[in-house]
């Protein structure tokens, strides 16, 4: 894609109008938006949304701020109620109810809660049975919507209203799960892991990959969230470039199995970079706690390399 | 010219499903139901119906789809048991209240625990209050009528309710019986094709389902949704009615049995009507006064015309094949008492629990029922208003 073009992308018409009810700053709605930029126009999709903060925000009777179809249906479910949508869609078509000319890209959005959680086996579901649909984490590391709990995607160490720091604990005591490499073990079209950067072109490119790779796709995108990671609002470009910089947040690519590194830093930041610009991690800078530092950085590294290693193949 | 044929529950469902070929079918295996979604998939992997069959990981996913499909447009289905409902649950909710004219085959059975799989309608009837219409059968032939007259029910105006079509476990649903099918094309048209005004796969008419609402919309939503349901039951009449000139079988509501000039009436939902009559038919011999109201619609819950058909009668004898654990009575026995007092019955009634878990339900057990509320007019002395039959041992009555 040697033609992209950001003034164009961010030009297309929105599919996720304004005056929806997300807090200002929020990386999900963000995220969704570059996400729908992927759409080719004239194309039609079906928008899943699992119960989280986009879809209590986003279709508060009467009002959508949908410019697609969309359909919410449970916290758990999102895989499985577009597994639905994308084989009524094969059904109709095959037996003539949608025009031939007609086309309809199948796209749903959940929270971490609703993918690596609760949702994880309708999501396991779909992607097994190879639906053509893509899945769309935006990935935030709590649960947000409920009052910032932990997640299994909750970065360790964080302070969360369920892993509280106070004198006896330093916050979450395991690491995040990775489920972009947990769903590219099924052996699904595409998965890749993203987030929001400088010029938006690694979401923008992977999201068309994405819609338009036939089969079962997943996307994980790093969407900060300003109330839970605690970092000034008008921060949150520097957040995710930090995260990508210390390789807390590596951008990769599984295309039909083959693992791809889309950016390696020139020089790899230390983590305290990251982690300093954000409340949920105060406790870690005071004195005395180094080495909880250090254990994360053992573990970033860990991570890198073996992700590296996978790239290499 | 009807087709005799000898078929099972599950088959004669099966076979149904085929005639009706509806767009998607999500399914996940149980026992007893697993050999619906096995038949479907062998009619569709042998070329005689083409649904897009869903082999989904869960039963609450075979919901979840059937949810998604239907409200994309698609006419859609899906089968279970026990367990199975029971894990649907938060989505039985979703496909009423958003108004899904779905299908779901319910071949009854058991809840945990002790996990068993025989038959008893504790799935069922815990799902009772979930918003879905709930149509029960007695047999094969039933199941098999009541399937076809589901999407007729559930797609029409004013209603656009799921239906649960719900047969017994095992006797009704894998024991073999003569049956008298309708042939393919009489199918296809009554139910004819699916219509819907407001689809998510509607290209320049998109809609957005399953919002978060307010408290200012919930409650009018809600009644409504209550409107429908009570529509229901005019709606069913209907069909059943259109379903008697093509078939010459005839449905209601409920059936009656020798109630006509009967002082005593048993009333009973499924597979143990027949065993039911059975003792009836042995028992007019002798000159009881005694009938059988089979219901046949449990949900919407006709109980003003159940009241005015037991008006006549002295005693009714209400049949739970469930335990609701209210500490009062099942769930037929709580809603018919409350009907009967509602509509200003004053007829006695006793509630039984029988034939839980596949327990066996005889014509001796049916008989004795008979002859407890006999006795119970004679003397005018009632017997325990909620108890069980047919329990191995009076210790575990104490």
């Amino acid at each position: 894609m040697s033609d992209y073009s950001l003034k164009e992308i961010m030009n297309k018409p929105e599919r996720l109008a304004p005056g929806h009810r997300m807090c200002a700053g929020c990386g999900a709605t963000i995220a969704v938006r570059a996400v729908l930029r992927g759409l080719h126009e004239g194309d039609h999709a079906v928008i899943g949304n699992a119960t989280g903060c986009l879809e209590v925000s986003s279709y508060m009777y009467p009002y959508t701020a949908w410019e697609d179809s969309y359909i919410h249906n449970a916290f758990e479910n999102a895989g499985a109620t577009l597994s639905g949508v994308e084989t009524a869609y094969k059904a109709l078509k095959k037996r003539g109810r949608i025009p031939e000319d007609v086309n309809y890209k199948f796209i749903t959005f959940g929270g971490d809660g609703g993918t690596y959680d609760i949702g994880f086996q309708s999501l396991s579901g779909a992607m097994e049975r190879g639906h053509d649909l893509v899945y769309v984490c935006y990935d935030n590391g709590a649960y947000m919507n409920t009052g910032i709990q932990r997640s299994s995607a909750t970065p360790m160490y964080a302070d969360t209203t369920t892993t509280p720091v106070g004198k006896k604990s330093d916050g979450k005591l395991q690491g995040r799960k990775d489920l972009a490499s947990i769903i590219a073990d099924h052996n699904v079209a595409y998965v890749a892991q993203t987030t929001l950067t400088s010029n938006f072109i690694d979401i923008h490119k992977k999201s068309e990959k994405a819609i338009y790779t036939p089969g079962a796709s997943f996307l994980n995108v790093m969407a900060p969230c300003p109330r839970g990671w605690r970092y000034d609002t008008a921060d949150i470009m520097k957040i995710c470039k930090l995260a990508v910089e210390t390789c807390y947040w590596p951008l990769f690519e599984v295309d039909h199995g083959k693992w791809s590194l889309n950016y390696e830093p020139k020089k790899k930041l230390p983590i305290e970079d990251f982690l300093r610009e954000q409340g949920r991690f105060k406790h870690l800078f005071k004195p005395g706690k180094e080495e909880l530092i250090a254990q994360f950085q053992a573990e970033v590294d860990r991570r890198w390399e073996e992700l590296k290693y996978k790239c290499a193949q | 010219m009807a087709i005799r044929e000898r078929m099972s529950g599950n088959e004669a469902v099966a076979y149904a499903i085929r005639q009706v070929n509806p767009d998607v079918m999500p399914a996940f295996p149980i026992t007893p139901s697993t050999e619906i979604p096995q038949m479907v998939s062998t009619y569709i992997a042998n070329g005689e119906m083409d649904t897009e069959f869903i082999p989904v990981e869960s039963e609450h996913s075979s919901m979840s789809a059937t949810i998604g499909a239907q409200a994309a447009g698609a006419r859609s289905l899906t089968a279970t048991s026990s367990a199975g409902l029971a894990l649907m649950w938060e989505e039985l909710l979703l496909a009423a209240s958003n108004r899904l004219p779905l299908v779901l085959t319910l071949v009854n059975r058991t809840l945990s625990g002790p996990i068993n799989i025989n038959c008893d309608h504790s799935d069922g009837m815990g799902a009772r209050d979930t918003g879905w219409i709930q149509i029960y059968a007695e047999n094969n032939q039933e199941a098999y009528d009541n399937f076809i007259q589901a999407y007729p029910i559930a797609e029409r105006e004013g209603v656009h309710l799921p239906v649960m079509v719900c047969q017994d476990g095992f006797i009704t649903s894998h024991a073999v019986e003569n049956i008298e099918l309708l042939e393919d094309e009489k199918v296809k048209d009554f139910v004819g094709e699916y219509a819907p005004e407001e689809f998510l796969l509607n290209p320049g008419r998109p809609i957005a389902v399953g919002p978060y609402a307010v408290s200012n919309y919930v409650m009018e939503a809600k009644k409504n949704q209550e409107i429908a349901l009570e529509n229901a039951k005019a709606v069913i009449l209907d069909v059943a009615e259109k379903f008697a000139k093509i078939s010459g079988r005839h449905y209601g509501l409920f059936e009656e049995y020798r109630t006509q000039d009967a002082e005593m009436i048993m009333l009973i939902i499924g597979s143990a009507a027949g065993t039911a009559k059975q003792a009836v038919d042995e028992l007019r011999e002798k000159g009881a006064k005694v009938g059988v109201l089979k219901l046949r619609v449990f949900r919407p819950f006709p109980a003003e015309e159940i009241a005015q058909a037991l008006k006549n009668c002295k005693i009714v004898g209400i049949m739970d094949r469930c335990e609701s654990y209210n500490g009062n009575g099942g769930p037929l026995g709580s809603e018919v008492t409350a009907g009967l007092f509602r509509y200003k019955v004053m007829i006695e009634a006793v509630n039984y629990i029988y034939g839980l878990a596949g327990r066996d339900f005889t014509v001796e057990d049916a008989k004795s029922v008979f002859v407890e509320m006999e006795n119970a007019i004679a003397t005018g002395v009632l017997p325990k208003q909620y108890q069980y039959i047919g329990l191995r041992s009076q210790e575990a009555e104490r």
